[in-house]
């Protein structure tokens, strides 16, 4: 009986998949695209040709909740956008709000900031490059990257009590006071590391596997970077030196000397070198800064409740994925009448479908941990 | 806060587009063109080709309901060669149409795709308007003003989530 209905769909050529063209769902529930990303391949036997990414499996409407809340009740909502990096995207959210207020921070809660940012992205790259390891097979660079990340989250921990989700800063400065042994945990943490970054490079730089997989793959070139948007680390590793950092000074950055490290195939093996490199600058700035904290008040003169004069602004600042934007309008009153968060991960994935076209489905895996996203802020 | 700008760049923008340009302001130091709907794609190209603004930064709406135009369109801009920041508004009404920027920066089509989901502001000439993170039978525009936050297609959530209600 097997047989006839066989012999009967082959009668009937329309019946059947076409053996030149496939599509198939790549997520929502699949480990190697970082979340809930689901991915929709058009093949021609193993290699892609069209793409398209259906998100927002996470969304939560994080702005329409902005416009809902007081601008100090939203400020730990945006940690849970980007949630491996949520210091980054706390500093964002509190120096827009304080643009808008028209206040400054004091140096020191400045440099606290600068030196609790700077080990974030070290903690965020450091997820990365485990995962994005453990994506094309390496596994093994997963466990020192964590290892290495506890110790980060530790600082955090003590620093305000969490690990994740940290809330750390305040509109208009911090606030706790940093800790007795902060700068000596930051100096523990970067003595060591270097070393531990040359392990992650003897384990893969030139390793030829790694190599293999990652070199040409998901190319992406300086102008295509532009035209589509994507920032950050994907559009140094294609040539750009381009950081806010150095652009447009936030914090405390102006006061530590620092590289923008630079790719110039804009491969995924580029994007992996230019990570590794921001690891060691940012490691470069924390040991400036925790030598030097200047004394004085952590808080700037801000009212407990605010209310910024109408007006508008928009602040981006060089978050480890890219630049986050906000973009918050006042009306006077004490909610924001609208934010606006320019999210790097949503617009660095736009570029996904250029990257994977004409690669097999196994560089997909490796070119969604390239990109680095998280979908939590892919959805807000 | 807000100021009347008249720099150099405000000025070559007037006289390349006389009365498009309908306003020029400066808040918190941060320069504002205000410009006719009309000429948004024409002026974006302008910012891009002449002025070396290569990188739309973002895009995004506002509502205002009471105005006779209830929208905003918001453009912010970035030149990598010369480091600066130009935001483009432009208001439009609720029935309108705005034109897409896509043809000009490629990154415009998911950021007008979510205005679209957000706001329902149609984009002509878009390569796919669609919703992008609500599901693409949602009714309503979460991010109007007259969305309540509790507002939610309970519908769609019935039939698809098979619960009364997502709250």
């Amino acid at each position: 009986m097997a047989n006839t209905v066989h012999d009967r769909t082959l009668q009937r050529p329309d019946t059947i998949l076409g053996a030149d063209e496939l599509v198939i769902n790549m997520g929502p529930q699949h480990p190697s695209t970082h979340g809930v990303l689901r991915v929709k391949l058009k093949l021609d036997g193993e290699r892609v040709i069209g793409s398209e990414c259906v998100i927002g499996y996470l969304h939560r409407g994080v702005e329409k909740i902005a416009e809902n809340r007081s601008y100090q009740q939203f400020a730990p909502y945006v940690d849970r956008m980007d949630y491996v990096s949520a210091v980054s995207n706390g500093l964002g959210y509190c120096e827009a709000v304080e643009k808008l207020l028209m206040v400054e921070a004091p140096l020191r809660a400045r440099v606290i900031r600068t030196i609790l940012t700077e080990l974030q992205r070290i903690a965020s790259h450091l997820l990365w490059l485990g995962t994005h390891a453990l994506d094309i097979g390496a596994l093994t660079p997963l466990f020192y990257c964590m290892r290495e990340r506890e110790e980060i989250l530790k600082i955090f921990e003590k620093y305000c009590g969490a690990r994740l989700t940290t809330h750390a800063f305040r509109i208009g400065g911090l606030q706790y006071e940093a800790y007795d042994t902060l700068e000596k945990d930051v100096e523990r943490f970067c003595n060591s590391f270097e070393a531990r970054i040359q392990e992650y490079s003897d384990l893969l730089t030139s390793n030829s596997i790694w190599i293999g997989r990652t070199r040409n793959v998901g190319l992406l070139d300086a102008a295509d970077c532009i035209a589509l948007g994507a920032s950050g680390p994907v559009l140094r590793a294609s040539g750009v030196k381009w950081d806010l950092r150095k652009a447009t000074p936030y914090a405390a950055y102006d006061q530590y000397k620092f590289e923008i490290p630079v790719g110039s195939n804009g491969d995924t093996y580029d994007r992996y070198m230019v990570r590794l490199e921001e690891m060691r600058q940012s490691r470069l700035i924390c040991l400036q800064a925790i030598e030097n904290i200047p004394v004085g008040p952590i808080m700037a003169r801000v009212g407990k409740v605010l209310k910024p004069p109408p007006g508008e602004v928009y602040h981006a600042i060089e978050a480890p994925k890219g630049i986050l934007g906000y973009y918050i309008v006042s009306d006077g009153g004490t909610q924001p009448y609208r934010v606006r968060i320019r999210p790097p991960s949503f617009i660095n994935l736009q570029a996904l479908d250029k990257m994977i076209r004409g690669h097999l489905v196994t560089d997909v895996v490796a070119i969604i941990g390239t990109l680095d996203i998280v979908l939590g802020e892919v959805d807000r | 806060m807000q100021v009347a700008l008249d720099s150099e760049l405000s000025r070559r923008y007037r006289e390349r587009f006389g009365a498009a340009i309908l306003d020029a302001i400066e808040d918190r130091k941060q320069p504002i063109l205000v410009v006719d709907v009309t000429q948004l794609l024409e002026i974006a190209r302008y910012s891009r080709d002449t002025e070396q603004f290569d990188l739309l930064e973002d895009f995004t709406a506002v509502d205002w309901p009471r105005r006779e135009k209830r929208f905003d369109l918001v453009a912010q801009l970035y030149s990598i060669p010369l480091n600066t920041r130009l935001r483009l508004k432009a208001a439009l009404g609720a029935h309108e149409e705005a034109d897409s920027l896509s043809s000009v920066w490629p990154t415009a089509d998911w950021l007008e795709r979510e205005i679209f989901d957000m706001f329902g502001i149609v984009f002509r000439g878009h390569p796919g308007l669609k919703r992008i993170l609500l599901p693409d039978e949602w009714q309503g525009h979460p991010l109007r003003k007259d969305y309540d936050i509790l507002q939610q297609d309970t519908a769609w959530v019935r039939e698809n989530l098979g619960i009364e209600s997502g709250q």
